[in-house]
């Protein structure tokens, strides 16, 4: 992805590390935050807000919005989920981290993404199994702003509302993408749903961490400002 | 078959705390209401997109459901996500459908599917069931709970007066001369009727896909022409045959449903009528004169007219 040179740097608080294995994902020591949009809330929930140990009642995370997976797979190489030497090859024949991730292909990727709009109502009835199972993981799920057109969304944001689930937090990173726009802001369309919301700016990952680590008897939205796209 | 199921299901809801139903406002929504498993019996409304995703999330927290509806709005009009949330993320679900065909003649073709079988078929990991009686859904039904693959049973109003066995073989009802008619589910009344006092092979399957392939085979082997009633699109199983057939001279027909759409109310049995599904169409088609079989005085000609 080029950097383009008007827009901001990558946010401070991001280890050298983790910018150091998204220049081997993205083979460009030059990052801007247009372009990696999802890079610090996926850093601060694999660093501050998942709990993955014991595996088996891990929480879940659910990257709807599959495309530009370089963040993400920075996060899972940082996190020690997936082999640092593993991100040299993105795409290749023989790489098992695509332009979209898949899940059989990559153990911690809980769900194989890339058409957008499936995410939020797998992540909806995997919050309702772990209900069913008496599981305590938590799911969170993130989609793009952009994303949110997908009419299957609205089934999903309406279905988690109705059946109060608390376990689950939706995550849309809003970097203004939406062709059509969201007039009256994304937020509210949780809310009318019965959703409990939160917004905040990319930047300030104390904000975020607190975001993310909300729950209660509805399910929560967090709203992601970042860089509008093409910034 | 529909109450079979939902009497099935109300069996394993409240005897397998991993079963789950997931239903669009369509089906038995209060099923086992009052008991501890009706939790399990999961309601989306009228949203068909988020039914499957949600059954995709069941099924990844480890549960095993089971989701029912309208074979158009269960398989059409939720392709993709069957596609992607199910196959793609390799994790195990049972479609249920009802609604087979012309099931819903008097509904119109908002409510039909006869491709959903096709529409299937074209992804991989799928076992697709055409059940004609009651006993042969139960079964399946009791045989899919206990696995954790990708199955289809589709349900119709269409019901033979004796089951078979639902474990996926080809079945000889009755043996006969030179033609073998392959009957598929709910088609075998009619074939039965037709076929009464004519001297033809009568053959049996639930489950088209996969095909019992070996027993094809072996059948075609003894016969030279294959005639073969689908209770579905005419052709959709034409790839399970060619792959069996493979090698052999064997003249093949399909009688299905055809694709044109007929813009025709009524009932089941007046398009069964429409297709040549129903006895008198069945026995036109195999007393009509068979076509040349393939064989080397015909490639013969051909290289000739060359």
């Amino acid at each position: 992805m080029p950097a383009s040179t008007d827009s901001p740097p990558l946010t401070q608080g991001l280890p050298a590390a983790l910018l150091r294995n998204l220049a081997r994902v993205t083979g460009d020591e030059k990052h801007d935050a247009a372009a990696h949009s999802t890079l610090d809330t996926l850093w601060v929930l694999y660093e501050h807000v998942l709990r993955l140990d014991p595996w088996e009642s891990r929480d879940r995370f659910v990257l709807s919005k599959g495309h530009g997976p370089a963040s993400y797979y920075a996060v899972l190489a940082t996190r020690g989920l997936v082999p640092e030497s593993w991100l040299d090859d993105l795409a290749g024949f023989g790489s098992r981290l695509g332009h979209h991730p898949d899940r059989t292909l990559l153990p911690p990727v809980e769900v194989s993404s890339g058409s957008l709009g499936h995410g939020l109502p797998i992540a909806v009835g995997l919050a309702k199994g772990l209900d069913l199972v008496g599981l305590p993981s938590r799911v969170h799920v993130l989609v793009g702003d952009a994303e949110l057109d997908e009419g299957s969304n609205h089934e999903a944001i309406a279905l988690a509302g109705r059946w109060s689930l608390g376990r689950l937090s939706c995550i849309v990173i809003d970097n203004r993408s939406a062709t059509l726009g969201w007039p009256g802001g994304i937020a509210a369309r949780f809310a009318l749903e019965g959703w409990a919301t939160t917004d905040v700016v990319a930047s300030d990952h104390d904000a975020l961490r607190r975001a993310l680590s909300t729950s209660g008897d509805a399910p929560h939205l967090t709203v992601v400002r970042t860089a509008p796209k093409g910034s | 078959m529909r109450e079979r199921f939902y009497a099935t299901m109300a069996d394993l809801l409240q005897t397998d705390a991993t079963t789950a139903l997931v239903l669009a406002d369509i089906g038995p929504l209060d099923l086992v209401a009052g008991t501890p498993a009706a939790r399990r019996v999961v309601n989306v409304g009228i949203r068909e997109q988020a039914m499957v995703g949600v059954a995709s999330g069941l099924a990844m927290a480890g549960l095993r459901p089971f989701v029912h509806t309208y074979a158009p709005f269960l398989v059409e009009r939720a392709y993709e996500q069957v596609k992607l949330d199910l196959t793609h993320q390799d994790v195990g679900a049972v479609l249920v459908s009802i609604g087979a065909s012309f099931d819903a003649a008097s509904e119109g073709r908002t409510h039909q599917s006869p491709a959903d079988v096709a529409l299937l078929s074209a992804l991989p990991g799928w076992r697709l069931h055409t059940p004609g009686h009651p006993d042969e859904v139960e079964a399946l039904v009791r045989a899919a709970a206990r696995t954790q693959d990708r199955q289809y049973i589709r349900l119709s109003t269409q019901v033979n007066p004796d089951p078979v066995p639902a474990d996926g073989s080809i079945r000889v009802l009755r043996p006969g001369g030179s033609t073998l008619l392959l009957a598929i589910g709910p088609t075998v009344a009619a074939a039965r009727e037709a076929t009464a006092d004519l001297d033809v092979t009568l053959a049996c399957t639930v489950t088209p896909f996969p095909l019992d392939g070996r027993a094809l085979r072996r059948l075609a082997d003894q016969h030279d022409r294959v005639v073969v009633l689908e209770p579905y699109l005419e052709g959709t199983t034409a790839p399970e045959v060619a792959a069996a057939l493979r090698g052999r001279a064997t003249a093949v027909e399909y009688v299905g449903v055809g694709r044109d759409e007929q813009r025709r109310y009524g009932t089941p049995a007046d398009h069964a009528r429409l297709h040549g599904l129903d006895a008198a169409g069945i026995r036109a088609r195999l007393l009509r004169e068979a076509p040349v079989t393939p064989g080397p005085a015909r490639r013969a000609s051909r290289s000739r007219s060359r």
